[in-house]
């Protein structure tokens, strides 16, 4: 072929390129992230919606509850259980997970997902 | 046709690595208004529009001045600006990648910039601003491409590219109306509240584009083999004059209302930019270096032979655009905030890094016209040659 | 089965069109989903707000109060400097309030004196019709909104407001200068904002969904009782509609036609 040589340089370099997260991080399978509740979390049992609900659709929600609380004046959330919760994401959530370095960022930080509703919405105080 | 633009000069790669250069400084100011905020410019909260916003306005009109040279070749089949036409359509590119840019480093949130396509506001003029001024972009590029490409074969361009003209001729004009609709319909700000503002863009705009584009032909005839043609030039000249007489005009027209009425509104601004309020005078130096700009420019246009000789039409054209280019890249907005709506002033000037990312954009700006420029002229260097 | 390139285009085409309105009409047929979420009618529903500001009444003291009042609730940093500031609710002479109203022999006790100044919820503002993304609307209620997750911070509205309200953040409100801004922020339970968006006076949106007054109304009326009235304009009988038929007011710049909320009586 032609340029034969500049070609399986580039192949090499590509390769290696692409291949580089593989190698750097061999033999070191990241820990799994632990979430851990707080006692206040732990006596509620449940969160407003269920554990797996939660898991995967909570973005979506936070992104329905900002537009309804700013947008369409509309505060109150009612669960899948009939309860009626006060859409905050600093009061509500923020008062049974208040330990967000323990929680929220365990998986955020293993997903390397930042997201950015911490730039204005105040994040709770840690003690540690 | 792109490769085109890969064979040229030393000089020609030279040039281009200064504008790399110069797009790299801007860019990486760029990174570090992203993390800092706009605080780093001289924006505030009284004049909350600067320099960038400024330049947005200045190249639209700019871009709308390829309607200059379109409009009598189509539509009075002027067959001389037939020469001519690609390097208007290819200067409005430019400008309008340049007007895009400077909304964009103009925004406090540019991650969020396709709000304004997901979440439309039809009575946002800035809505409009958008759809037509990327409608007029992509008219262009496809006009332009098409024409070009169509000469380089010796064929003439299929016909929908017609329609495609046509329909750029209007839009042209529309373009830097809705952006003067910007100003114009805004009840607070008595320096923009004005039914000419539309009328006095569209003058400014076809006094300075074409004068850059004169500007721009004298450089293509030292550097190139393609000769735009002078009557070409010429004929661009004459358009020049009339349009800068139009302008001046309807700015003493502002003048007349204003002081005749003793209206303090419609007065305190004009009053802040050519002689200072409560004792802040920054523009003043600069308007009236606008102003002697622009009136010798007219007289020099004025007298047939100095508008015919191409050296001193040049310096009449150099004149415009700085007359123009603070009139409307640097007076207009400011004295549009100043005095604010408490009757206060507060100045506004640039900072450092403003300009250096301004100068980024800018660069980018003739970048693409060095490159699509280069094109051009190597097609109708060659299509030239074969005939 | 024998199908030219424009065919099947189009019935490419269709299809996808079928599928994007084809969920919509799921979800719209698909109840439950919709009536699941409580829709609470807000306190604000049906209302339109307006504001009485009692000129004679509010001294620098007072005002001040307010001002703290409203800053500390909304997290508004002072950032120091006038280039940058953020303000909601603040201070601003007779004169340069109403300019065009003071002439040479104006009565001494309005003569420099101070009035609070506030985004004016008009009838028909100018800055929601300038916003290109409705990151800032009028609301059914009266109130001036923002949305400041849609901001995209191009400060058309404050080129609109023809009243100066609006504040931009020319940079993070959370680095302003800790000197000048103990306890930041001074409200946990509201956030903060970020930089790159636009904010004003949001009529306390947040209070009157619960049913209190906005923070600046109950400080003033703390010291001075009736220094602010906060009220709903459209019901006939409410203290704000009696206290303006009873006295002369003003509002800022009314010849623009935006309709001014805030009223002053002088």
């Amino acid at each position: 072929m032609y340029d034969r040589g500049k070609i399986i340089i580039g192949l090499i370099i590509g390769l290696g390129l692409f291949l580089f997260p593989f190698y750097y991080n061999k033999g070191e399978a990241k820990k799994v992230p632990e979430a851990v509740l707080t006692d206040k979390a732990k006596a509620a049992k449940q969160c407003i919606e269920p554990k797996e609900f939660m898991r995967t659709d909570h973005m979506k929600m936070l992104d329905e509850w900002r537009e309804g609380v700013v947008r369409d004046a509309n505060r109150y959330y009612k669960s899948g259980d009939n309860k009626s919760y006060f859409m905050s994401l600093q009061v509500t959530c923020m008062e049974c997970h208040s330990n967000k370095s323990k929680f929220c960022d365990q998986c955020h930080n293993y997903l390397g997902v930042a997201p950015y509703c911490w730039d204005c919405h105040i994040e709770p105080k840690e003690n540690k | 046709m792109l490769e085109k633009a890969l064979k040229g000069s030393q000089a020609y790669w030279g040039w281009l690595l200064v504008l790399v250069i110069m797009i790299g400084a801007g860019f990486v100011t760029y990174l570090y208004q992203f993390s800092e905020g706009l605080r780093i410019t001289g924006m505030s909260r009284d004049v909350s529009w600067g320099f960038y916003i400024g330049q947005l306005t200045y190249f639209v009109g700019v871009a709308a001045s390829g309607v200059m040279v379109v409009l009598p070749y189509y539509l009075h089949d002027f067959k001389a600006f037939g020469r001519i036409t690609i390097l208007g359509e290819f200067l409005a590119v430019a400008s309008i990648v340049m007007c895009g840019l400077f909304v964009m480093v103009d925004l406090g949130n540019i991650p969020r910039m396709l709000n304004i396509v997901l979440y439309p506001n039809p009575t946002s003029i800035l809505f409009w601003d958008m759809i037509v001024l990327n409608m007029y972009l992509l008219l262009n590029i496809v006009i332009g491409w098409n024409v070009l490409s169509a000469e380089k074969k010796g064929m003439h361009y299929p016909k929908w590219v017609k329609t495609l003209i046509y329909i750029s001729i209007p839009w042209a004009f529309s373009i830097h109306t809705v952006t003067a609709f910007l100003y114009a319909g805004l009840p607070g700000r008595h320096y923009w509240l004005t039914a000419i503002m539309a009328a006095r863009f569209l003058s400014s705009a076809f006094a300075s584009g074409p004068a850059i584009l004169i500007l721009i032909c004298m450089i293509v005839r030292k550097v190139s083999k393609f000769d735009p043609g002078e009557v070409q030039i010429r004929t661009l000249g004459g358009i020049v004059t009339y349009a800068m007489i139009l302008n001046v005009f309807f700015f003493l027209l502002e003048i007349f209302t204003a002081f005749y009425s003793q209206i303090p509104g419609h007065m305190h601004p004009i009053v802040y930019l050519f002689a200072g309020l409560d004792g802040y005078d920054k523009l003043v130096p600069w308007m009236w270096t606008a102003a002697f700009f622009g009136i010798a420019s007219v007289v020099m246009l004025i007298i047939p032979s100095v508008r015919r000789n191409l050296k001193t039409l040049t310096i009449a054209c150099i004149c415009i655009v700085i007359a123009t280019w603070i009139d409307k890249g640097f007076g207009l907005v400011i004295g549009g905030f100043i005095p604010n709506p408490f009757e206060r002033v507060f100045e506004y000037w640039p900072t450092t890094p403003e300009i250096v990312i301004s100068m980024g954009v800018w660069a980018t700006g003739f970048f693409v016209l060095t490159v699509l420029y280069k094109i051009a002229v190597a097609v109708k260097t060659e299509a030239a040659g074969l005939e | 089965m024998a199908m030219d390139r424009r065919e099947f285009l189009k019935l490419t085409g269709y299809a996808a069109l079928l599928g994007a309105g084809g969920k919509g009409a799921f979800e719209l047929l698909a109840p439950g989903e919709a009536e699941a979420q409580l829709k609470s009618v807000p306190l604000t529903a049906g209302k339109k707000w307006g504001m009485v500001l009692n000129v004679s009444k509010l001294n620098d003291a007072v005002m001040d109060k307010c001002i703290e009042a409203c800053h500390r609730t909304h997290n508004v940093p002072n950032i120091g400097n006038p280039k940058d500031e953020v303000k909601w609710l603040w201070k601003e002479t007779y004169e340069h309030t109403f300019p065009g109203q003071e002439h040479e022999y104006t009565a001494e006790k309005y003569h420099g004196r101070n009035l609070l100044v506030l985004c004016n919820h008009c009838t028909n503002p100018p800055c929601a019709r300038a916003c290109p993304t409705k990151a800032t609307w009028k609301r059914e209620d009266g109130v001036v909104m923002m949305d400041m997750h849609r901001c995209i911070g191009c400060r058309f509205c404050m080129a609109a407001c023809p009243y100066g309200a609006r504040s931009f953040n020319w940079g993070d409100p959370r680095l302003a200068p800790k000197e000048l801004n103990a306890n930041f922020p001074t409200n946990p339970d509201y956030p903060t904002r970020t930089k790159g968006v636009v904010e004003k006076c949001n009529f306390c949106a947040e209070r009157i969904a619960a049913g209190q007054l906005p923070a600046c109304v109950e400080a003033a009326n703390a010291v001075v009782a009736g220094a602010m009235i906060f009220g709903d304009l459209d019901a006939a009988g409410s203290e704000i509609r009696t206290v303006l038929r009873e006295h002369y007011s003003i509002r800022r710049k009314s010849e623009l036609g935006t309709g001014p909320n805030i009223y002053y009586i002088v």
